[in-house]
C-alpha cells in the first residue's frame, strides 16, 4: 500500500515542472504540452484522494477534467496552426496581437 | 342628472383646458379662424354656464351653496384626505361671472388686437389654460386645490409674460414675475401646512366650521401666524407691498394679457383668498391691521408713482396696485363685501382701460410713450369715448361703478372700529385725489393737445411707421401691414376690438349700481347677495351711524377726486408746461418718484445681487464645484492613476500573464495556508 503523500508528492512536483515549463518555455507548443502535465497532475491528486477516502466522485471528476482536456487540446492545436499559418512562428514572445 | 348643477361644474374649467389642448397641440397646423373658433368657444360656453348658475342662485329658496362635487379622494393618506371637489357660492359665483365673463370679452379683443402676430396659437393655448387654472382657482373647495389653481395661473402669466420671449426684457420678466410669486408662495405653503397640523383638513369648510366652533379662540397665536402666512401668499400674487415689484414689469406681455391676468382676473386672486378665509382672519385682529396697512400703504405708495410714469401701461399698472391696495385695506376693516364689489367693479373698468389703452397702442402702430401721443379723441373716436368711461369709473365720479366700491372701502375704513381707521381712511382718501390726477392725466395727455406722435416717428424713423422700439411690434414682421398701416397712419381698431370695449364701457358706467348704498337710496345688493358667506356683520354699523356720514364722506371722496381732475386740467390742458416746470421746481420729490423709490434698484443691490454673489461664491465655486464636481474629478483621479499603475503589466506578452498568474495563485494558495494561523495568532 502506497501512503497518499507520495502521489501527493509526486503530482506536486509534476505540477511544478508544468508550472515551470509553462513560464519558461517560449514554444507554443511546448507550453500546451506544460499545460496537460499540470491538468494530470492534478488529476492525480484527484484520483489519489477518491482512492484514500474510497469515494467515487473524485474518479468522476478526473473524466471531466480529461474531457475539458481533449476539447481544449482540439481548440488549442487548431489555433496555433492559424497562428502559424498567418505569422510563421510559433513563438510566444512575437505573438502578441493583444497588445495595441 | 346630467343637468344638475353639480355635474356642469366640471365643464367650467374643462373646457378652456380642452381648448388648450387643442390649440396647443394642432393650433400650429390650424388656420387661424378655426384657433379663434376654438378659444372662444371654450370660454363662451364656461360663461353660459355660470350666467346658468348665475340665476340658479338667485332664485328664490336656492341653497346657498351648490355642494361639492367630489371625485375620488384626490389624496389619501393617514389622517389627511383632500378632494377634488369643487363647489359654488356666492363669493365664487362673483369671481366665476368676473373670469367667464371678461375672459370671454377679452378673448374676443384678443382675435383682433393679436390678428397680425406670430404665434396666434400659442398665445389662444396660453389664454386657455388661464382660464382653466383660474377657474379651478376660485371653484376649489379646499386649499390645496385652490394652490394648484394658484400655481397654474402664475405658470400661464409667466408663460404670457414672456409671450414675446424674444426680447430679453420680456423674459426677464417673466421670470421675475414667477420668482417673486414664489417668495408669496412659499407662506401659502406654510400657512397650508400649519392648517394641515392644527386642523387635520385643508377643506375650507371643516377648516371654518372648526373655527366656528372654538369662539376662545380670538387673537390666538397659529391662527395670526397661518393669516400671517396667508397674506404673504396673497401679497404675492395681488401685488402688494413688498412683493409687488413684479407687476410693473409684467407689462411687458401684450396688452390683452395685461387687461384679463394682471389687472381683472389673476392679480384678485390674493384678494379672494383672503375673503375666502374671513373666518380665519376675523379671529386675528393682528393679521387684519397688517392687511389694512398693507393695502393702504400699496393704494397711496403704487397712485404716487403712478402720477408720473410716461409710458401708458406702466400707469395702469400702478393703479392696478393702487386699486388692488383699496381691496386689501377694505378685508383688512373686515368688509369684505366691499373689498369682493371693488373687484368686481375694478375687473369692468380696469380691463376696459386696458383693452382701451391696447387700441390706442394699435392705432399708434406700437407707440407706448404717452409723450408721443395727444390729440388723438378725433382720430380714435370709439376709443376715446370708452376709455372715458373708464378713466371717470376709476377716478370714482359719481354714478359710475368706480365711485359706489371706493366709496364703500373708504367708508367702511372710517366707521371700523380699528384704532387706526380714521389714518388708514385719511390715505385712501388721498389715494383717490392721486387716482383721479393720474388718470386723467393719461386722458389729458393721450386724447388732447397737440398730436405729438407724427413728429416724433418722422424725427426718429424718417416715415410714420410703426415704433418698433417698444413692445408690441418686434414679433410682428409682416412688411405689408406695416405699409398699409403707415398709410392710413392713425388708425381706428377694428370692430371686434371696439366690441369688447363697448360692453365692458357699458359695465363700467352701471356695474356699480347693484352697490348703492341705503344712504343713497339703493339696497347695496352686492352686500345682501353675499350675505350668506360673509355674514352681515359689516351691516352694523352703517345701522347705527345713520345716513348721514355717509353722505358726507361720499361728498368728501367725490370732491376729492374732482379736485384730482382739475389739477390734471390745469396741467396737462390748459397750461401744458407748468407740469415740467413744477416737476423741475421740486426736483427731489419728483425724481424719487421717477425712479420709483429706486424699490427696484434696492432690491437688486440688497437681496439680488448679495444672493447671487452667495450663489456664485459659495454654492457655485465651493459646493458645485469644489466639492460636487471635485469628488466626482477625484474618484476619476485615482481610478487613473490606478490605471496607470497596472497599465505597464498590459504587455501583451502572453509568457508576463502567465507569470502574473501564477503569482497570484500562489499568493491565494499563501494566504489559505497561512493566513488562517496569521489570524489566529498575530
Amino acid at each position: 500500500m502506497v501512503p497518499t503523500a507520495y502521489y501527493l508528492v509526486l503530482a506536486a512536483v509534476l505540477f511544478s515542472i508544468g508550472i515551470a515549463a509553462f513560464l519558461i518555455k517560449r514554444n507554443v507548443i511546448t507550453i500546451f504540452i506544460s499545460i496537460e502535465l499540470m491538468l494530470n497532475a492534478v488529476n492525480l491528486t484527484f484520483v489519489a484522494f477518491a482512492h484514500m477516502w474510497h469515494q467515487v466522485s473524485g474518479q468522476i471528476f478526473v473524466f471531466f477534467v480529461m474531457v475539458v482536456a481533449a476539447a481544449e487540446a482540439a481548440v488549442g492545436l487548431a489555433i496555433i496552426i492559424s497562428i502559424f499559418r498567418t505569422r510563421k512562428t510559433l513563438n510566444v514572445d512575437e505573438i502578441d496581437l493583444m497588445k495595441s | 342628472m346630467n343637468s344638475s348643477p353639480e355635474n356642469l361644474l366640471w365643464y367650467i374649467p374643462l373646457l378652456p383646458f380642452a381648448g388648450f389642448l387643442i390649440n396647443g397641440t394642432l393650433g400650429r397646423k390650424l388656420p387661424r379662424a378655426l384657433v379663434s373658433a376654438v378659444a372662444l368657444l371654450c370660454t363662451a360656453l364656461p360663461a353660459a354656464i355660470v350666467a346658468w348658475l348665475w340665476v340658479l342662485m338667485r332664485a328664490d329658496g336656492a341653497p346657498d351653496l351648490i355642494p361639492a362635487t367630489v371625485s375620488q379622494p384626490w389624496i389619501q393618506i393617514t389622517g389627511l384626505t383632500v378632494n377634488f371637489a369643487f363647489t359654488v357660492d356666492h363669493l365664487t359665483l362673483i369671481m366665476l361671472g368676473v373670469v367667464t365673463g371678461v375672459g370671454f370679452l377679452i378673448h374676443i379683443y384678443s382675435v383682433g388686437y393679436m390678428a397680425h402676430e406670430e404665434g396666434y396659437w400659442r398665445f389662444f393655448a396660453y389664454l386657455n389654460l388661464f382660464m382653466f387654472f383660474m377657474s379651478v382657482l376660485v371653484l376649489a373647495d379646499n386649499f390645496l386645490l385652490l394652490f394648484v389653481g394658484w400655481e397654474g395661473v402664475g405658470l400661464a402669466s409667466y408663460l404670457l409674460i414672456g409671450f414675446y420671449f424674444r426680447k430679453s426684457s420680456a423674459a426677464n420678466a417673466g421670470k421675475k414675475a414667477f420668482v417673486v410669486n414664489r417668495i408669496g408662495d412659499f407662506g401659502f405653503l406654510l400657512a397650508m401646512f400649519l392648517l394641515i397640523v392644527h386642523f387635520g383638513t385643508l377643506n375650507f369648510t371643516d377648516i371654518f366650521a372648526a373655527i366656528g366652533q372654538h369662539p376662545e379662540w380670538q387673537g390666538v397665536r397659529f391662527l395670526t401666524a397661518i393669516a400671517l402666512l396667508l397674506v404673504l401668499g396673497a401679497a404675492g400674487k395681488s401685488a402688494q407691498i413688498p412683493l409687488y415689484v413684479w407687476l410693473p414689469d409684467a407689462m411687458e406681455g401684450p396688452t390683452p394679457v395685461s387687461a384679463l391676468i394682471h389687472a381683472a382676473t389673476m392679480v384678485t386672486a390674493g384678494i379672494y383668498m383672503v375673503a375666502r378665509c374671513h373666518t380665519l382672519f376675523d379671529r386675528s385682529p393682528v393679521a387684519l391691521t397688517v392687511v389694512a396697512c398693507i393695502g393702504a400703504a400699496t393704494a397711496i405708495f403704487a397712485a404716487s408713482i403712478g402720477m408720473v410714469q410716461q409710458d401708458i401701461k406702466r400707469v395702469l399698472a400702478y393703479s392696478t396696485i393702487s386699486q388692488l391696495g383699496y381691496m386689501f385695506l377694505a378685508c383688512g376693516v373686515g368688509a369684505y363685501a366691499a373689498g369682493i364689489f371693488h373687484l368686481l367693479t375694478h375687473a369692468f373698468f380696469k380691463a376696459l382701460l386696458f383693452l382701451a389703452a391696447g387700441s390706442v397702442i394699435h392705432a399708434l402702430s406700437g407707440e407706448q410713450d404717452m409723450r408721443n401721443m395727444g390729440g388723438l379723441w378725433r382720430r380714435i373716436p370709439v376709443t376715446f369715448w370708452t376709455m372715458t368711461m373708464g378713466v371717470i369709473a376709476i377716478a370714482g365720479i359719481w354714478p359710475w361703478a368706480g365711485f359706489f366700491s371706493k366709496d364703500e372701502i373708504l367708508y367702511q375704513t372710517f366707521v371700523s372700529p380699528n384704532h387706526v381707521g380714521k389714518l388708514l381712511w385719511f390715505i385712501g382718501l388721498l389715494t383717490a385725489g392721486m387716482t383721479s390726477f393720474y388718470m386723467f392725466r393719461l386722458w389729458f395727455k393721450t386724447f388732447f393737445g397737440e398730436p405729438r406722435f407724427e413728429q416724433v416717428a418722422v424725427e426718429h424713423h424718417g416715415a410714420p411707421v410703426h415704433a418698433s422700439s417698444t413692445t408690441t411690434l418686434t414679433m410682428e414682421a409682416d412688411p405689408d401691414e406695416d405699409l398699409v398701416a403707415s398709410a392710413h397712419g392713425v388708425h381706428e381698431s377694428p370692430w371686434i376690438m371696439l366690441f369688447p370695449l363697448v360692453i365692458l364701457a357699458i359695465l363700467s358706467f352701471v356695474g356699480g349700481w347693484v352697490g348703492v348704498p341705503a344712504a343713497l337710496g339703493g339696497h347695496n345688493e352686492i352686500e345682501h347677495f353675499l350675505e350668506p358667506v360673509f355674514g352681515s356683520a359689516s351691516a352694523a354699523p352703517a345701522a347705527t351711524s345713520g345716513h348721514g356720514l355717509e353722505l358726507a364722506l361720499a361728498a368728501v371722496s367725490l370732491l376729492v377726486a374732482l379736485t384730482g381732475f382739475y389739477f390734471a386740467y390745469v396741467l396737462y390742458y390748459k397750461k401744458p408746461g407748468t407740469a415740467a416746470e413744477l416737476a423741475g421746481r421740486a426736483k427731489p420729490a419728483y425724481t424719487i418718484l421717477a425712479n420709483k423709490y429706486w424699490v427696484d434698484e434696492f432690491y437688486s443691490n440688497f437681496l439680488v445681487i448679495p444672493l447671487m454673489m452667495f450663489s456664485r461664491g459659495v454654492l457655485d465655486f465651493i459646493v458645485d464645484r469644489g466639492l460636487v464636481n471635485g469628488s466626482g474629478r477625484a474618484a476619476g483621479f485615482v481610478t487613473r492613476g490606478f490605471a496607470w499603475a497596472t497599465r505597464s503589466q498590459i504587455s501583451g506578452n502572453i509568457r508576463s500573464y502567465a507569470g502574473w498568474l501564477a503569482i497570484g495563485a500562489a499568493a491565494v494558495l499563501a494566504v489559505m495556508i497561512f493566513g488562517r494561523s496569521l489570524l489566529v495568532h498575530p
